[in-house]
């Protein structure tokens, strides 16, 4: 290990020379260049991911604690569909099947494919996770809700989802640290994200583990990132009462 | 476009994504043997009180499950060449990286396995003149392993759905299987159809049968 080289990230990515600035100029870019905008790509997918995520999955999640055995059914039936399937073919499907299938998407780029794939592979897990944190809330909070006079739609709006939403902030957080490691399929479709990045990059320099190094790192650190906004958003949304809340 | 099923004839499935599909099994089974005895030693030196076993398990553990897992598969293609001087087909190291990569994940769910042991039986154990390695072999090692089947086998089925994530380092799964008929026949699109609903199907059924196993389980106890 002694031979490290870590001026491989400031050779330019054409001719391999060493940049005296590291950042490439007029229009030519170095490898730390690269990385950057890779490590961008990562946290876009990851980001718009998180939101169709959540949408849906909540959505999801609430249809399933509903009274009515269609919504209940549906689902059931989007969660056990987009659950079942690999990520990675659910990435191939949306990039390669989809737009035969639906023409006017072709226009769409790829990295938004993939983050709808993505999005609703996270979907089905975020909707098991609302439904468990409805579900674990007292029945009678519901038919207090009812008892009052409140319609369906007003009893979760007011009563159930500001309980449930916040119970499941924790298990929502480490799905959130998990959409940002599985946003690294997206190399397959040609994403240019941090793991194609590390694939190319590795070939092209031959300093393979320079690079990997470089891009683990950015990936805990992304991780940690979302680990820290997701505890101050528990903090912040602390349900007052529960030892979770301390005073 | 038209959907046109009809190459997919029984004589392409088995010349093309048999082989694709018993690799893929045989890694699923592989890591989930190995996975599970590395964990459940894993999880036994995090709980073994001593600190020069508790730290090394656990950052061990901490690191696999913050990395990607296409990430791990990449790190470990590189570096086994490395470590052992000559090069090393993209099988075999699929085969190491998933028992080292799941052994992490196991190991959480047997550690959960074992603090869900009442401490009684601990106790219990020593009081009749059992040594430690008596009591968790015999004592709370099977009821945690019990325990934790149903969280064991979903976990297997996560892992079966992630083997295809050796698409990075072009081993021949099942998906890689589909895919190279889907371009010999230049009908890609029905190949991935087919492929997803194979994954489903598998996935599937062996969620209900956990869910099934689950509800058998818990009238025992």
């Amino acid at each position: 290990m002694a031979d490290w080289d870590w001026q491989v990230f400031c050779r330019n990515t054409i001719d391999g020379e060493v940049m005296p600035r590291c950042f490439g100029d007029g229009g030519d870019i170095t490898y730390l260049d690269w990385i950057l905008s890779a490590w961008g790509w990562t946290a876009s997918v990851s980001l718009l991911a998180l939101a169709v995520a959540m949408l849906f999955g909540c959505l999801m999640g609430i249809l399933r604690t509903t009274p009515s055995r269609g919504l209940v059914l549906l689902g059931d039936a989007w969660t056990e569909l987009f659950r079942n399937i690999p990520v990675l073919v659910q990435v191939f499907l949306w990039y390669f099947v989809v737009p035969e299938l639906v023409p006017a998407l072709k226009q769409i780029p790829s990295f938004l494919l993939v983050v709808l794939g993505l999005g609703f592979f996270t979907s089905a897990r975020v909707s098991e996770q609302v439904k468990a944190g409805i579900q674990s809330l007292p029945r009678g909070q519901r038919m207090a809700g009812q008892a009052l006079g409140l319609t369906l739609a007003q009893t979760y709006r007011h009563v159930l989802l500001p309980m449930a939403l916040r119970i499941v902030i924790p298990p929502l957080t480490s799905e959130s640290m998990g959409i940002v490691k599985n946003s690294s399929v997206a190399f397959s479709v040609s994403v240019a994200e941090l793991t194609m990045f590390a694939r190319q990059a590795q070939e092209e320099t031959s300093r393979g583990i320079e690079i990997y190094l470089a891009v683990t790192a950015l990936y805990f650190i992304t991780s940690i990132l979302v680990y820290r906004v997701a505890r101050l958003l528990e903090q912040r949304m602390r349900i007052p009462g529960t030892i979770g809340a301390g005073k | 476009m038209q959907l046109d099923f009809s190459f997919l004839s029984g004589e392409v499935i088995a010349s093309y994504v048999s082989k694709g599909f018993w690799f893929s099994l045989q890694l699923t089974l592989v890591a989930m043997i190995g996975g599970i005895v590395l964990g459940t030693l894993l999880a036994l030196m995090r709980l073994s009180g001593k600190r020069w076993l508790e730290v090394p398990a656990g950052a061990y553990v901490n690191t696999m499950r913050s990395i990607p897992l296409v990430m791990v598969i990449l790190w470990f293609f590189l570096l086994i060449p490395l470590m052992i001087g000559r090069p090393m087909g993209a099988e075999v190291s699929a085969l190491v990286t998933f028992t080292l990569f799941e052994a992490a994940y196991y190991s959480e769910i047997m550690r959960a396995g074992i603090q869900s042991v009442p401490r009684g039986q601990v106790h219990a154990g020593y009081a009749i003149g059992m040594t430690y390695r008596q009591t968790m072999q015999l004592v709370v090692l099977p009821q945690a392993f019990r325990n934790m089947i149903p969280v064991l086998l979903t976990q297997t089925i996560i892992l079966f759905q992630d083997t295809s994530l050796v698409y990075a380092i072009g081993a021949y799964d099942m998906l890689k299987g589909f895919e190279i008929a889907g371009k010999n026949f230049n009908r890609p699109v029905e190949t991935y159809i087919v492929a997803a609903l194979v994954y489903f199907a598998i996935c599937f059924s062996l969620s209900m049968l956990v869910k099934h196993l689950q509800k058998k389980i818990a009238i025992i106890r």
